[in-house]
């Protein structure tokens, strides 16, 4: 069997789920042995090459995040929404409820310790914020969920062990599943 | 004026979390650098109309790194607006688990992230600069690594049920006791922590000793400093009052209250980026910066709690004779130091007859329309503040990331080093890597951080006035 290649990326998330990925502990270098990690905040963070399969944690709050969704489904076998930020935008879509422009004025104009000097963001080499927040599969086809905040990491490593198998894992498997 | 503009931007600028534009002045010169972090969730908005007991279980999500933090800072918010304090014992798992954070988060900083540029070099292969290119050619330090970063997600998994985003605490204390099965599992742990923290500690002096100008003039500009102490000035993580001190390491506040923080500090929101720059008030904004962090910590602390971390505190202190010590490279050092004594004070802990007690919890109720609750988090002091109307609903939500305070001094930084080493068109890839460095030095969590682990990929645009394309560089 010839060695996979994967690709895990964050995008509107807060880490965690890479975190919980990390507790796998010892066990990323039995990953490493079957796959080759082409592309992450762990090893490298190069634009997505062709990967078998891509990990993605976080929602989609940017246009930035939005075209590099595209072009990481482009180049994936198998899309796995890493998380519940990714599954169902969580916590990071809580922003949902408002509107945009309140949120940001809430936080960089009218924040109790700011100053009266403050200004919203607005830079070009900004991301541009979207309007409301979008789970994965909202943007592109997505092949398979992780749900979890964070998904832990004995079913993180369970998952991954069967695809770099090739072998579809079975959730229903896994000990500690759950949203939240 | 003709400004060139040279754009660093991790590759991950579509992932969308930071990026550098520094400009060139008509002679290629370093004439400005301006840190752009691609960040925002908006969680001072959301969280309005939200009770206040939520807070301890929303807030940890605004960070993987050090979601454990934000869950003290909150709870602590929570129990002013109650009135009521923790137990004993509950106090003592809370130190417990926020000593677990401390410890995973600087294995991570350290040995996931840093290590590699230490033992491999700056301007090693690219593809093999991360814990995996270890893991290669030193297994035994990568596994040591990997094994110290486990120890302290085991304390907060044993104590709370969880690694990441804790369930188990709420106001007035803890939702479980912790078990002798636990306690012993988690003392099993403590040797081996002690001897990779020292191997750690050997690494770095052995680095500092071979590179002494360069770590002692890398992004060494004067700062003030905050960070939290003991009643006795010594240093703290958990539970304290503010200390500020200046460059010189003059005490300009102590014992302050971190209820009164807004008397000290203020924030300034910037158009270039999502992190505001807070600085203290008295000096205001121009002079008033200041950082946090271990190499703050460690500037104000009078002394450390425990013996070997206090003996290398005491080495530490002898670099500066006395005096803060500036330059940013010692941060690792002193997250190094720290790791030390957080070994030390979790084996004294988990000794502590009543560390498994049952009495665990306190009950409260809303009292008070106000709470602000502070801990020293992995990076910094951090700041919870809530307002809440009668019904116990929050009308008004203030955080001040301990990151956000570094801001300010990450872009000085920055411009520093790249100062030292850009020189017009001429960029080589070990100069990123510095560049990149200064911002790894804070170990900057821009999510509360961009790339938490392994080398930070760049592309470099110079540009013109016009923003026209003249040369692009990747580094991989
Ligand atoms: S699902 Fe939870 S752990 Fe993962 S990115 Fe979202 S908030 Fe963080």
């Amino acid at each position: 069997m010839s060695k996979k290649k994967l690709g895990t990326v964050w995008l509107g998330g807060c880490s965690g789920c890479h975190m919980s990925l990390l507790d796998i502990d010892e066990r990323i270098l039995e990953v490493a042995k079957l796959a080759d990690i082409v592309k992450s905040p762990v090893v490298d963070g190069k634009e997505m090459p062709e990967v078998d399969i891509a990990l993605v944690e976080g929602a989609i709050t940017s246009d930035e995040h939005y075209r590099e969704l595209l072009h990481i489904r482009k180049q994936a076998k198998t899309l796995i929404a890493f998380g519940d930020c990714a599954v169902m935008t969580n916590v990071t879509g809580m922003r949902n409820y408002f509107n945009l422009k309140d949120v940001l004025d809430t936080a960089y104009v009218n924040a109790i310790s700011n100053d009266k000097e403050g200004k919203v963001p607005d830079h070009p080499s900004l991301l541009k914020l979207n309007e409301k927040v979008l789970p994965l599969q909202e943007v592109v086809k997505v092949d398979f969920v992780i749900p979890g905040c964070p998904p832990d990491a004995d079913t993180i490593f369970y998952v991954l062990f069967e695809f770099l198998n090739d072998r579809l894992p079975d959730l229903g498997k896994a000990k500690k599943l759950k949203y939240g | 004026m003709d400004k060139r503009k040279l754009f660093i931007s991790p590759v991950t600028r579509i992932e969308g979390h930071a990026n550098i534009t520094i400009e060139l002045d008509d002679n290629g010169n370093v004439s400005d650098a301006l840190f752009h972090v691609n960040e925002f969730r908006g969680f001072e908005k959301f969280c309005e109309g939200r009770m206040y007991t939520e807070m301890p279980t929303i807030t940890p999500r605004i960070c993987g790194i050090c979601p454990t933090s934000h869950t003290l800072a909150s709870v602590k918010a929570c129990e002013m607006i109650q009135g009521i304090q923790p137990t004993y014992t509950a106090n003592l798992l809370r130190r417990l688990m926020h000593i677990g954070q401390n410890l995973s988060s600087h294995a991570l900083s350290f040995f996931h992230l840093s290590s590699p540029d230490f033992l491999l070099g700056y301007d090693s292969d690219p593809a093999k600069r991360n814990i995996l290119g270890i893991a290669e050619k030193f297994p035994d330090i990568a596994l040591r690594g990997i094994r110290l970063r486990k120890f302290g997600q085991e304390l907060s998994e044993r104590i709370t049920g969880k690694k990441i985003h804790i369930m188990g605490i709420a106001p007035g204390g803890m939702a479980y006791p912790l078990t002798e099965e636990n306690r012993k599992a988690l003392l099993n742990w403590i040797p081996e922590a002690l001897q990779t923290v020292q191997l750690g500690i050997n690494i770095i002096r052995k680095f500092h000793e071979e590179n002494t100008a360069m770590v002692q003039s890398f992004a060494n500009s004067p700062t003030l400093y905050l960070g939290t102490v003991g009643s006795g000035g010594e240093h703290e993580l958990y539970d304290g009052k503010l200390r500020f001190i200046d460059a010189d390491g003059i005490i300009l506040q102590d014992q302050v209250s971190p209820q009164q923080y807004l008397d000290f500090i203020a924030e300034r929101s910037v158009n270039w980026s999502y992190l505001k720059y807070p600085y203290y008030k008295p000096l205001g904004f121009d002079k008033g910066f200041y950082r946090v962090g271990p190499l703050a910590r460690l500037n104000v602390a009078t002394r450390m709690k425990t013996p070997l971390a206090q003996k290398e505190f005491e080495h530490f202190k002898s670099i500066g004779s006395g005096k803060p010590v500036h330059g940013a490279f010692y941060y690792h050092y002193t997250r190094l130091i720290e790791a030390l004594s957080d070994v030390e004070d979790a084996e004294r802990i988990l000794n502590d007859p009543d560390v498994t007690s049952l009495h665990i919890q306190h009950h409260g109720r809303w009292n008070y329309d106000e709470g602000i609750g502070s801990t020293e988090a992995p990076r910094g002091t951090l700041f919870h503040h809530y307002k809440t109307d009668e019904t116990g609903k929050l009308v008004k939500v203030n955080l001040l990331i301990a990151t956000g305070q570094n801001n300010p001094s990450m872009n000085r930084s920055v411009l520093e080093v790249a100062r030292q080493y850009v020189k017009g068109d001429d960029i080589k890839e070990g100069m990123l890597n510095r560049v990149e460095s200064a911002i790894r030095c804070y170990d900057p969590c821009l999510s509360c951080s961009t790339h938490a682990m392994g080398s930070m990929p760049m592309v470099i645009e110079v540009k013109d006035k016009k923003g026209e394309l003249i040369k692009r560089l990747e580094r991989f």
